[in-house]
């Protein structure tokens, strides 16, 4: 495991008696190589919790071991080997992108600063501005010298708060398509982000939280805990009596019709559609076409945050 | 070591990137080597060979101060040099407070100290790569505008006795023991401020209040109720040593991660 948590939790008190529970009792486990995403509403205790997982800020409770060392006791260890893309990318301006990063080559003590500050400047296409002063950088060349940054010292866990928040489609995709690469190169990955089609398509994992862990599983599985697996035919008109026809074949969990269309909710479509569709040309329907409803990422979203709305917010 | 030189390296390619405060750096020094000159020249001219006791001016407690070597003009200038003493010793509180007050909160507000806080630095080189960093070219303009000042009195004509005077312990003591005394008190002062607040400029104002003692001993002087004299410079370079250390436990104690990283107020 290169990520573990128990009971993490985090406490920040403003003033005396009045405590804000940002993190409470978060119990994780991340794989190596695994990319897991971390979804939540703002405030929900994101950011904090990566702060914890790189010994940024100290946990109220419970304990965490990252990279296989243990919180608190070798934070120096766990900040080697971790790297961190932070919310803000806080760059020095003044200073060119080149300078920025040879400082924290040094920090990092990284070995052979000249090629690693070359391999990922190309590799990020910041290479022939890298003498130009961070000021004059856009947002995206921001963030992107941000990942250069957290790359380094070739860090076993990289923690992307938000990598895209903010930058343009074009400039998201080019950051997305990058840290597929940081996975197939197997990159353990932990990331927040508030674009549910991005975890969609880079997690592993989903965790979907909200000061508390509500859900985590892989997005295919959390689709299925969440919805079933549905199955939409396409007919050309409806006859009412094909709802119990089609209710009546085995395995068949739930039937709806939505206008000229029949929503089928079965455990195991692969072997249950033949059937369906036998019955329904049996019965005259005109089967114009049948395809898997897929639901997104988001509508396991709101869906998880709409259950877990009152228990969140009462506690 | 070598975190406390890339600190040190950021801090100074950052600050001298800024032309205000570069211009700082360099202007009040020039000044604070000018007006002295400038001064002793005109005390130095028309007060010929009288007695040390027929300068009315010059505070009766002060004329023990002059040897039985100086006239009335050597013992003005004498007077007037321990004025700027003062200035001089004021140099290296004000150059490093505007570098250490901005040092950490100004990190915070770029948002630049998270990431920097995420690497392995240690909480201690950290603290020793900004005060450092702050303190360096306090020390070293302090004792190089002296330096000037030195070069500068013959030229302008002001006669051996007083020179030597210059060159005596209470000065010299002021100068290279004094003077970087003070410059490590202030910039832990202006750094721990500077991680306690939320505002660079709140930093500033309130770090710039150090000046406040050595003007009330420069006032106190100009009114005869102190004279600087070796006894009283050997006490003050001990307070100073006992704040110093004070000063730095009092930084590696409160300056922690987490602290300044998540502490506004
Ligand atoms: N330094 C701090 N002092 C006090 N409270 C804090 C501090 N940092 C965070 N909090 C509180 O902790 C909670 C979680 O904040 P956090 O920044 O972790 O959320 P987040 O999930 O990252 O949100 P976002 O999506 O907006 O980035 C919030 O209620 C916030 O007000
Ligand atoms: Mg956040």
């Amino acid at each position: 495991m290169m990520i573990e948590t128990y009971q993490l939790t985090k406490i920040f008190t403003i003033k005396k008696s009045d405590d804000i529970p940002a993190v409470v009792d978060l119990t994780l486990n991340v794989r190596e190589g695994e990319v897991f995403g971390f979804l939540g509403p703002n405030g929900a205790g994101k950011t904090t919790t990566i702060r914890m997982l790189t010994s940024l800020i100290g946990p109220t409770a419970g304990s965490a071991r990252v990279c296989g060392y243990t919180l608190g006791a070798d934070d120096q260890n766990i900040r080697r080997s971790v790297g961190i893309l932070t919310e803000s990318p806080g760059m020095y301006d003044r200073l060119s992108a080149l300078k920025n990063l040879s400082i924290y080559a040094s920090l990092y003590d990284v070995g052979d600063v000249e090629g690693q500050l070359r391999k990922y400047l190309q590799m990020l296409g910041l290479w022939s501005r890298r003498d130009d002063p961070v000021g004059s950088f856009s947002k995206g060349m921001r963030q992107k010298l941000a990942i250069c940054r957290a790359l380094l010292h070739e860090p076993r866990v990289l923690f992307l708060d938000e990598p895209t928040s903010g930058l343009d489609p074009e400039a998201a995709r080019l950051v997305r398509t990058f840290i597929e690469e940081l996975r197939d190169q197997g990159r353990t990955i932990f990331m927040c982000t508030h674009n549910l089609n991005e975890a969609d398509h880079l997690c592993d994992r989903i965790g979907i939280f909200r000061t508390r862990l509500i859900e985590v599983d892989t997005p295919q599985n959390l689709r299925l805990k969440l919805f079933g697996r549905k199955v939409v035919f396409h007919l050309r008109a409806v006859d009412p009596a094909w709802l119990s026809l089609v209710g009546g074949v085995p395995g068949v969990q739930d039937v709806a019709q939505v206008e000229n269309k029949l929503l089928v909710t079965a455990e195991d479509p692969e072997e249950i559609n033949p059937k369906i569709i036998r019955a329904l040309v049996d019965a005259g329907a005109d089967v114009r076409f049948v395809g898997e409803l897929r639901h997104s990422l988001e509508d396991i979203y709101m869906q998880t945050m709409n259950e877990n709305h009152t228990e969140v917010a009462g506690s | 070591m070598k975190h406390v030189r890339t600190i040190i390296d950021k801090e100074w390619a950052e600050v001298f990137q800024n032309r205000m405060v570069l211009l700082t750096m360099i202007f009040i020094p020039v000044f604070f080597v000018i007006l002295p000159l400038v001064t002793l020249y005109f005390t130095g001219q028309g007060m010929g060979g009288n007695s040390p006791a027929d300068v009315a001016d010059v505070p009766a407690e002060f004329l023990a101060v002059c040897g039985p070597d100086m006239n009335a003009g050597d013992c003005m200038q004498v007077y007037m040099v321990n004025m700027f003493l003062l200035l001089f010793m004021m140099l290296p509180v004000i150059i490093p407070v505007t570098i250490a007050a901005y040092s950490v909160v100004g990190e915070k507000t770029t948002r630049s100290l998270e990431p920097l806080l995420a690497t392995p630095i240690s909480t201690f080189e950290l603290l020793a790569g900004k005060s450092l960093a702050a303190a360096i070219p306090a020390i070293v303009t302090g004792w190089g505008s002296f330096a000037i000042f030195l070069l500068g009195l013959p030229l302008i004509g002001v006669s051996p006795a007083v020179i030597r005077y210059i060159l005596g312990p209470t000065w010299l003591l002021a100068v290279l023991v004094a003077g970087p005394l003070m410059a490590i008190a202030a910039v832990n002062f202006a750094l721990f401020i500077s991680s306690r607040v939320d505002d660079p400029r709140v930093a500033e104002q309130i770090s710039v209040v150090l000046v406040v003692p050595i003007l009330a001993a420069l006032f106190a002087q100009l009114a005869g109720i102190i004279v600087i004299d070796i006894f009283m410079m050997l006490s003050f370079i001990g307070a100073l040593a006992l704040i110093d250390i004070g000063m730095i436990y009092l930084g590696v104690t409160i300056f922690q991660r987490e602290n300044i990283l998540t502490r506004w107020k």
